[in-house]
Formats: structure tokens, sequence, C-alpha cells
């Protein structure tokens, strides 16, 4: 292991020995004061996302190859860490209150960051299963981690079962695409690929690696787990996972589809038009019936993955990719941001035993707490994609692309899906404002803090958008 | 294929011992039974209903604790194999692959995992 | 190769024998034991391929721990014996005609195909088998040294999982 190699991987190591000491350690931290093991796994977050920063610029790959540092993986990466802060800070006073406080849970969530940020830098497919793995194993377990509740615990199985499923997808296409081209890595299959070896394999295997990654990110039509997921997890369980593991998933997906296979670009573009497609579609319109709040947000979640997925579907254009994949990283920002938010107004509102989790609970909550209600309201827009809100600068980052791709259509329906989600997202404005009720919310200064700066974020980077843009623009620039 | 031949020879011996102790002592035995000779446990409490019983959920843990660490065994071995050509450099990657496995093992043993009770 | 071809004929059959017995006994503590016969014959399999590393691992993990698990499994639930009725009536037919599809592509494969499959060689992976391993060894330890240190956190954490959801929590 030489200097190089170490410096590829610095945040990550500093992660891992973290989260593997905070193990040990937080078995000497007595059962009523776990809060100091989230101060600790918060404190390991927070140096790990100093050093990436220090990162910016950097380019080095490591390790025979195995990963590498880029703008890309540092942005990434960046991202991932703030997902894991603002999910420890969601956690904090929730678990506490839930009865679920047990320090495994800070330290089992930054193993899943550490698993997070190795496949935004893996550069090899055997790195990228083995990192799905290091992120989904620690999810399962939280999913579960309620195990008084019945519904979390099928949450935990069915997360598991269908996770497991889907690894099976992406280490079958590896295996294929390493018959087609006699190997794992990135570059390597390029090179081969385009000696012009085999390609009906390298296809199979590429399509297969697609679709372990499509349950991942929940894209229809392989979704199906998402909902009750969702809906059992721990409410900060589900609002880190619908962040982290889409950040990841997306950061996987497009590593490995831009690195190693641009020649497939004709056979692809049309599957990923029509992931996309039916994802927003299917997404929004299911959403539209959902009565409990974890589960309308679940199927928002779907329909996002396919506003995401239209990032993804110009690629092998080599001049529209830089931009189409900006948008879709600067989209992911403004999702991370919104979905933590959204789901902190959720767990201010949730009650023991799942209650207080249907819409018709938020009624009342804008006349009693004015502030609760405006940051939900922001959240809402923003998901919806109306100013003055991120969602609104993602979505027209994003159909822009596109539609310089060429893809008028699918612009359209993003646009329409749109149109049919507000009718939902304002739902829970309507029945804020409109309705009357006595809703009790929790008063925690975490959570009220974490829900305030979502707030404040949303709206203000949606003022200057550019520089976000501009920083995501340069993330991707030296990954064609 | 010449190596195999010491696993072929050590499979032999290793049938032949046990065997040929159990052959041995049936052959020269003097056999004249009686019920209570063929119980189970001539001095103890006869044992009742099936043996094949629900076991306690906790006792599954010492099974994947092992899997745990019959992997790492696994994975080792191909380094203690290359020990001596590798150098320092990979006895210290080697060590580091413990000493994760060993934070399992304290982890285990300190949530009072390991007892049998 | 006559040898070669003896025993690999004696293995198929001991090891399809087992996997029918494993699958059509109603005692599950069986059909496990029957697994562990099948465990070790595909091992003696990868033997035969030249990889002893794979064919040790295949023993101990296989064979050994994940039957250990099953049998926990089995004991756990308690349901040794199932029941005789068939839960799934759609199963065996379904199940029948994909083995169909599995052995018409099967015998395609032998009859057509043979000759060209005859001909792959494995490149350069040293036959003797200690030679191997040792080349295993050098592999793990220099362009898979990364995957070979996550591995081990991956194990932590399964460990870690595992201990979350079965422990007790004392009142």
């Amino acid at each position: 292991m030489t200097q190089l190699d170490f410096q590829t991987l610095l945040p990550l190591t500093i992660l891992t020995v973290w989260a593997c000491v905070l193990l040990i350690v937080d078995l000497f931290i007595p059962k009523n004061r776990k809060g100091i093991t989230a101060v600790l796994a918060a404190l390991g977050l927070a140096v790990t996302l100093s050093f990436t920063i220090l990162q910016i610029g950097r380019e080095n790959s490591g390790y025979s190859g195995m990963v590498v540092l880029d703008g890309f993986s540092t942005f990434v990466n960046a991202l991932i860490l703030v997902s894991g802060l603002l999910g420890i800070a969601l956690a904090y006073g929730y678990v506490k209150r839930m009865g679920l406080e047990r320090g495994e849970y800070y330290t089992l969530l930054l193993f899943s960051v550490v698993g997070m940020m190795l496949m935004a830098q893996a550069a090899d497919l055997i790195v990228v299963f083995i990192a799905l793995e290091l992120l989904s194993i620690p999810l399962y377990v939280l999913a579960a981690f309620s195990r008084t509740s019945a519904e979390s615990e099928e949450a935990g199985i069915k997360y598991f079962l269908l996770g497991a499923f889907a690894t099976g997808f992406v280490v079958y296409g590896t295996a294929l695409v390493f018959g087609a081209t006699g190997t794992t890595s990135l570059v390597g299959i390029v090179g081969s690929a385009s000696n012009g070896t085999s390609s009906l394999l390298l296809t199979i295997g590429a399509a297969l690696i697609l679709v372990g990654f499509g349950f991942k990110v929940a894209a229809v039509p392989f979704h199906m787990w998402t909902p009750d997921v969702y809906q059992g997890a721990p409410t900060s369980v589900t609002a880190f996972m619908a962040a982290g593991a889409k950040i990841a998933g997306f950061a996987a997906l497009l590593r490995v589809f831009a690195t190693a296979f641009p020649t497939l670009a004709t056979d692809l573009t049309d599957i990923l038009w029509a992931l996309s497609a039916v994802t927003m579609i299917l997404g929004n319109v299911v959403a539209i019936s959902q009565t409990n709040i974890k589960r309308m947000l679940a199927y928002s979640s779907i329909a996002h993955a396919g506003y995401i997925l239209m990032a993804f579907v110009p690629y092998g254009n080599k001049d529209i990719m830089p931009i189409s994949i900006a948008a879709g990283l600067f989209y992911l920002v403004s999702y991370v941001f919104t979905n933590f938010g959204a789901w902190g107004v959720v767990i201010a509102l949730e009650k023991s035993e799942g209650k207080g989790l249907e819409i018709g609970d938020y009624a009342g909550l804008g006349r009693k707490y004015p502030a609760l209600a405006a940051a939900m309201t922001v959240f809402m827009l923003s998901l919806i994609g109306l100013p003055p809100t991120l969602g609104l600068v993602g979505k027209f980052y994003l159909f822009r692309a596109v539609i310089a791709g060429g893809y008028t259509g699918l612009a359209i329906i993003g646009v329409v899906t749109s149109l049919v989600s507000a009718y939902y997202y304002l739902r829970v404005v309507v029945t804020m404002y409109m309705k009357d009720g006595e809703p009790t919310t929790e008063r925690e200064p975490m959570l009220d803090f974490t829900t305030a700066f979502t707030a404040i974020v949303t709206v203000v980077v949606s003022l200057v958008p550019q520089w976000l843009f501009l920083l995501a623009s340069n993330a991707v620039l030296k990954l064609f | 294929m010449n190596e195999w031949l010491y696993v072929l020879l050590f499979i032999v011996v290793g049938l032949i011992i046990p065997v040929g102790a159990i052959g041995v002592a049936w052959i020269i035995s003097p056999k004249k039974p009686n019920p209570i000779k063929s119980e189970t446990y001539e001095c103890g409490i006869e044992t009742v209903g099936d043996s094949w019983v629900q076991f306690k959920a906790q006792y599954y843990i010492f099974a994947l604790v092992f899997l745990v660490f019959d992997v790492e065994a696994v994975f080792l071995f191909p380094w203690a194999v290359k020990l001596g050509q590798l150098g320092l450099y990979a006895v210290i990657e080697g060590i580091i692959f413990i000493l994760i496995l060993v934070a399992g093992l304290v982890y285990t043993w300190r949530k009072g995992m390991l007892e049998w009770a | 190769m006559t040898v070669d071809l003896i025993l690999f004929l004696i293995l198929a059959l001991v090891s399809v024998s087992t996997a029918l017995g494993m699958l059509l006994s109603r005692n599950t503590v069986y059909s496990a034991l029957f697994l562990v016969l099948n465990f070790v014959t595909v091992a003696v399999f990868y033997l035969l391929l030249g990889a002893p590393f794979i064919a040790m691992a295949q023993v101990t993990v296989y064979a050994g721990a994940i039957m250990v698990l099953f049998l926990f499994v089995i004991m756990l639930l308690g349901t040794e014996v199932l029941p005789a009725s068939n839960i799934l009536p759609w199963q065996k037919p379904l199940a029948g005609g994909l083995a169909a599809v599995l052995a018409v592509e099967a015998i395609y494969l032998l009859l057509v195909r043979a000759r060209s499959v005859a001909q792959v060689t494995s490149p350069d992976v040293a036959i003797n088998s200690m030679d191997n391993l040792r080349e295993m060894g050098k592999v793990l330890f220099s362009t898979y040294l990364l995957p070979f240190e996550v591995t081990s956190i991956l194990l932590l954490v399964a460990m870690v999982g595992a201990i979350v959801l079965t422990k007790k929590e004392k009142a």
C-alpha cells in the first residue's frame, strides 16, 4: 500500500476506524446515556466531511485501480456525509422517544455511510458489489430496529429478502460482464468492449446490473418493497434510507454505466427512458390514493427516483451527458434536503405505536404551529417543484438537459406527472391550513433545528442556485 | 496429482483406526445382552420423548458467530500459505483483518452473547 | 482422463441422488443432511477442476457453517417433519416444466456445442494445487487487497446486525 492508495481513501478510512472504535466504546457507555454515542458518531461524520472537503481538486486512483478519487466521488461523498449527519440529527430525539435508543443504531448508520462512500469511489465491479453489501446490511438491520413492532420486523425481512435478491442480480450481471470481457475493472471493461468482443453477453450483464440498482433506488418495476419498508421502518431510518441509498445507488449507476458501458448506450437508452417514464407515472399516480403520510412519501420517493433516472437517459451522448449528470446531481442535493425536512416534520407529529401518521392528523397544524406548518409547506412545494424552492430549480435543470438531449417526450411526461403530484402534496398543505384539528407535536431541539435548517437551505439555495450547479458541473467534468 | 496421495493416505489411515478399534472390540467382546444393559443410559434417567425439540433462539447466534469466524479462517488460509513471500506488509494487512474481527468478538462477548444461558 | 471420467460419473450420480433425496425427503433434518452430502460432492468437483481452495471453502463454509445454521433454523422452528399435503399445487408442474427446459438446454449444449466448449482452457491458472493456493494469496494481497479488507468490515457488520436483532433486551 502506497501513500497514494491511502490518500485515495483517506476520509473513508477515517470513518471506518471511527466506526469500529465507536462500536467498542459504545459498550462502555451506560444504557441511559446513548446520546453520547450519537454525538460521537456525528463528530466522526463531521471530521470525515472536513477531510472530504480538503480532498476537493485531488484526482487519483488507488489500490490497484480498485477505487478512484475524483471530483464526482468527492461531491457525492460530501452529500452522503451530510445525509448521515442529518440522519443522526433526526434520530437523536426520535429513538429515545420511541424506546429504540441503542448505541448500535449510530454505529450501523456509520457503517452504512462507509458503504455508500465506497460505492461512490468504486472503480471495479467487485468493489461495487462489496460496497453494495456494506451499505445494505446495516440498512436491513436498521429497518427492523424497532423489534417490538411487527411492522418494523416485516419491513426488515422484506427489505432483506428483496435486497439480497437485487444483490444477486448485480453479482450475476458482474459474472456475465466478466465472462464477456475477462475483467471486472470498469476501465478494463470499456477497453475490452471497444475491441468488439461478444457484446450480447455484455449487454445482458449490464442489464442485470441495472435491474439490481433499480431495486436499490426503488425504480418501477422494482419498487414493490418500497411502501411497506418505508412505512414499517422507524421513521428516522426511513429518512436516511430514502436519501442515502438513493445517492449511493445513483452514484454507482452513473459510475458503472458512464465508465464501463458507454458502448451499450444504443441498447440501454431506450430501456432507461422507459424505466424513468414508468417510475414517474406510477409513483405519482399511486401516491394520490395514499392516506398515510409515510406511504405517500414512499411513493413520492419512487417518483423522484424516476426524475433522477431522467438524467441518465441522454447517456452516451457526449455533449449532453455532462450537463445532464450535473443536473442529476443537483436534483439529488435538492431531494436530500427536502426529503430530510419532510421526514423531520413527520417525526415531529408521530406518536408511539404508529399514531399521528395519517394525513388527517395534520389538520390544524397551520394555526397551532405556524413555523412547522410553514416548513412543511416549503418541503411540499419543493417536492412538487414550485417556487421558491430547490425542487423547482432541480427540475428546471433536469428538464432543460433532457430536452437538449432530444427527449422532449420524457420532459413532457415529467412536467405532467409533476402537475399530478401537486394534487397529493397540496392536500397536505390544505389539511394543515384549512381544516380544524388539535395536533400535538414533539418539541425536540435537534429536530427543530434540522427541520428549520433544511427548510432554509431549500429556500435560500434556490434563490442563488448557480454556484451549486457549477459545483456539480465541475464534479462531473473529468468523468467523461 | 502426486501430493493428493497424502490426502488419500490420510483418509485411509483415518478410517482404519476407528474401524479397526471398533471391529476388534466387536470381535473379542462377550455378547450376553439383557434389557438393562441395552438401555441408552445404564445408570441414568431414561430419556422421554423426541430428542428433536425446539431450540432457544439464542443458540442461533452461536452458529452465526461461528459462521463469521469460519469465513475469516477461509480468507486467512491463502494468507498463511503465502506469508513467507509477501513480507511485512502482508503481515500488517492480515493483522488488520484479524483485528477488525476481534472487535466483533469483543462486541459479542461484552454483549453477553457467548454465555450459555 | 478415463479415471477422471469414471470418477466424475460416480460423483455426478451421488450428487444428483443426494439432491433428489434432499428435495423428496419429508423430514427437514434428513433434507439438510442430504444437502451436506451434496455440498461435499460439489467440493470434490472443484477438486477435479483444479481449484482446491474453492473446494476447501465449500467444505468449511457451506458443508460446515451454513449447514449448522440450517439445522439451527430447523430446530428453532420445530418443523422437522413437513405435512404430507402439498401447499402449492402448481409448484410441481412448474418445476417439472423448468427442469425439462434446463434438460433440453443441457442436451443441446452437449450435442451441438461440445466441441467449442471443450477447447476452453484456463488461461493462467496453476493446475498444481498448492501453487494455485499461493497464487490466490498473492492476488488477494496485491490486486484484491481492498475488497479483502472491506470483507472483514462486512463480516463485522453482519455479526453486529445479527446480535442487534436477536439479543433480548434486559428489562
